[in-house]
């Protein structure tokens, strides 16, 4: 009797367990169900190769690298400043704060990480396109810009903190022995714990990637929804998030055109962000260093 | 006269390694200073333009075609209902998950294959949370655009926070306290259920708070699953009006962050002053939930001593 409900108990909470991996599957299943349904309507040399995404016109074209023009500048552009910015900040907490500041500065920017897309999309739209507006005066008051930017400040925190946890974890034994050479700390900063931390600053890059090319809500606000085949950060664009929510919002029947484009949309952006996660375990692979 | 040159040549050297020490120390702090204040700033100016429409009346108060009028009625009981749904449904899933990947798994391939996904899942962009919970939810199960829909596809999106915060919290309970269980007789639910759960609860209580603050600011899977923009209703109340106990699940509904993004999407500036309203609220709540669970993991943390 305890026996058998032990057994029990044991075989729920397993069951508790598969619902992560039963979500996987479930993402995988619906992504590529409807993205057949679509395939099955539209050519997929045309979905790669076509240079215009006007898939809800009479005049009905499906160029993927359209929205996937704007995800790599909007990206880029927040790449260009969380990455910079997140590594110093990550190696200032790391080997030159005391540990008062640190133990302040990492609360702090944790919470800013949990502060919700949408209100820097408010930012970007109101306070940072204003201001970009008064250096650039031909900024339309949409662009991948002003997104980018914003972007790039909410994803500091993910870098740094990763990044100064790589940091933190290469032995004192290395530091020691470069001070005791005669190093500045900047020198061992940069010439002994940045090369031995690669592999985790590389993890934390592709982190900070991966959450750029999936960021939507900013980029929904800030950017413009119109598809734009562009590489100017100064002008509007689509991204394919920003398509997706651009679609939901309007009311579209299920199972017509338009509703399966978000779902191939979708599996484009699935297959981006899985191919960066294989690159980083790759990478964290390869730089890995033992001691 | 050599050995003077050399002893200000080395110190030559040594003021120059300090000069860029230095000069690295305070261009670490003004990117520490960039990123802690430009975000600051910008919260604290939403709140200055959004603080003459914070008033009793807008938190009492329907959306409206009128600014003037507008209010996040629907939005924060939307809200707060959909985050119900989400704890019920993601709190036993995580904490039950943890328990077995801690206790009760054995090391076979498929519990990497449980643990591999999990650190997965927490890399999906939200919003194909959202297009599974469409796909699924909303047509397959035939949930539609409802409170039970956004509830559960933010559970999922919230797992991998509490299943990993579960994991934690447990792994730092010593083994003698299992083996003193266990000796006593207990089998394993029993230790679990009277030692381990009690012990590694003020954990998971902070997992699943941060992993609730994260929830409620999450807009795009709920605009996919369709929600709408525009509700000036509530979900029924249980026992009024004839209405069933659980009738408000399947009701449809706003959140907040989905008004705070309708209102920033019109160009009318009056709508926009709402926008930064509802946006400081939204802000408040989750740094308040954030801060929460930090005083919460400091404090417990000091006072456990095993």
């Amino acid at each position: 009797m305890r026996n058998w409900r032990e057994r029990l108990i044991e075989g729920l909470l397993f069951c508790m367990a598969a619902v992560s991996v039963l979500t996987t599957l479930g993402i995988v299943y619906i992504l590529v169900k409807e993205s057949i349904v679509f395939f099955s309507q539209v050519r997929i040399i045309d979905f790669l190769t076509d240079t215009r995404w006007t898939p809800l016109f009479d005049d009905a074209h499906y160029g993927i690298g359209v929205l996937v023009s704007g995800t790599v500048v909007s990206s880029a552009v927040a790449l260009a400043v969380a990455i910079p910015v997140g590594t110093v900040i990550a190696i200032y907490l790391s080997e030159f704060s005391t540990a008062k500041v640190r133990e302040m500065a990492k609360p702090v920017l944790e919470v800013l990480g949990g502060i919700p897309t949408v209100v820097f999309g408010y930012f970007a739209l109101l306070v940072v396109t204003p201001l970009l507006q008064k250096f650039i005066p031909s900024l339309p008051g949409f662009s991948l810009l002003s997104a980018g930017l914003v972007m790039g400040i909410m994803i500091v925190p993910y870098v740094s903190s990763l990044s100064e946890d790589a940091m933190r974890a290469v032995p004192m034994s290395l530091r020691e022995g470069a001070y005791a050479m005669g190093s500045t700390r900047l020198q061992v900063a940069l010439k002994v714990v940045v090369p031995a931390a690669t592999s985790g600053l590389a993890a934390s890059y592709i982190l900070g990637i991966s959450r750029a090319v999936g960021e939507t809500m900013i980029v929904a606000v800030a950017a413009g929804m119109q598809p734009n085949m562009t590489f100017n950060p100064m002008e509007p664009a689509a991204t394919i998030t920003s398509f997706i929510v651009q679609v939901a919002l309007g009311d579209l029947p299920h199972g017509s055109i338009g509703y399966l484009t978000i779902f191939a949309a979708g599996l484009t952006l699935m297959l981006i962000t899985l191919s960066l996660n294989i690159v980083g375990l790759w990478l964290r692979k390869k730089y890995r260093e033992h001691y | 006269m050599e050995k003077q040159d050399k002893t200000a040549a080395i110190r030559a050297i040594i003021q120059r390694g300090k000069r860029w020490d230095f000069l690295f120390a305070s261009i670490g702090l003004l990117c520490l200073a960039f990123g802690l204040l430009t975000v600051l700033i910008l919260v604290g100016r939403m709140g200055v333009e959004g603080i003459e429409r914070l008033s009793l009346d807008f938190f009492i108060n329907f959306p409206s075609r009128r600014a003037a009028n507008a209010g996040i009625l629907s939005a924060w009981v939307g809200s707060l209902l959909v985050m119900l749904v989400t704890a019920l449904a993601a709190v036993p899933l995580g904490v039950g998950a943890g328990v077995y990947l801690e206790e009760y798994a054995k090391r076979n391939w498929m519990t990497d294959i449980i643990e591999i996904n999990i650190t997965n899942l927490a890399a999906v962009p939200s919003i194909v949370y959202g297009l599974l919970a469409l796909g699924i939810f909303v047509y397959q199960f035939g949930l539609g655009g409802s409170i039970l829909s956004a509830g559960l596809t933010l559970a999922l999106l919230i797992l991998p926070i509490v299943i990993v915060a579960t994991r934690e919290a447990i792994r730092a309970i010593p083994g003698a306290m299992r083996e003193g269980s266990m000796a006593l007789g207990a089998t394993k639910w029993q230790t679990v259920r009277y030692h381990i759960l009690p012990y590694s609860m003020p954990g998971i209580l902070t997992g699943v708070i941060i992993g609730l603050a994260r929830a409620i600011g999450e807009t795009a899977p709920i605009i996919t699953i369709g929600a709408l923009t525009f509700i000036a209703f509530l979900p029924p109340v249980p026992f009024v009006e004839g209405a069933g106990l659980f009738d408000w699940v399947m009701s449809p509904f706003t959140v907040m962050p989905i008004q705070m993004f309708n209102w920033t999407s019109r160009p009318e500036e009056a709508f926009q002053a709402n926008a930064g309203a509802a946006g400081f609220v939204l802000v408040v709540m989750t740094l308040g939930m954030n801060a929460l669970a930090i005083w919460l993991r400091y404090r417990l943390r000091k006072n456990i001593k095993w």
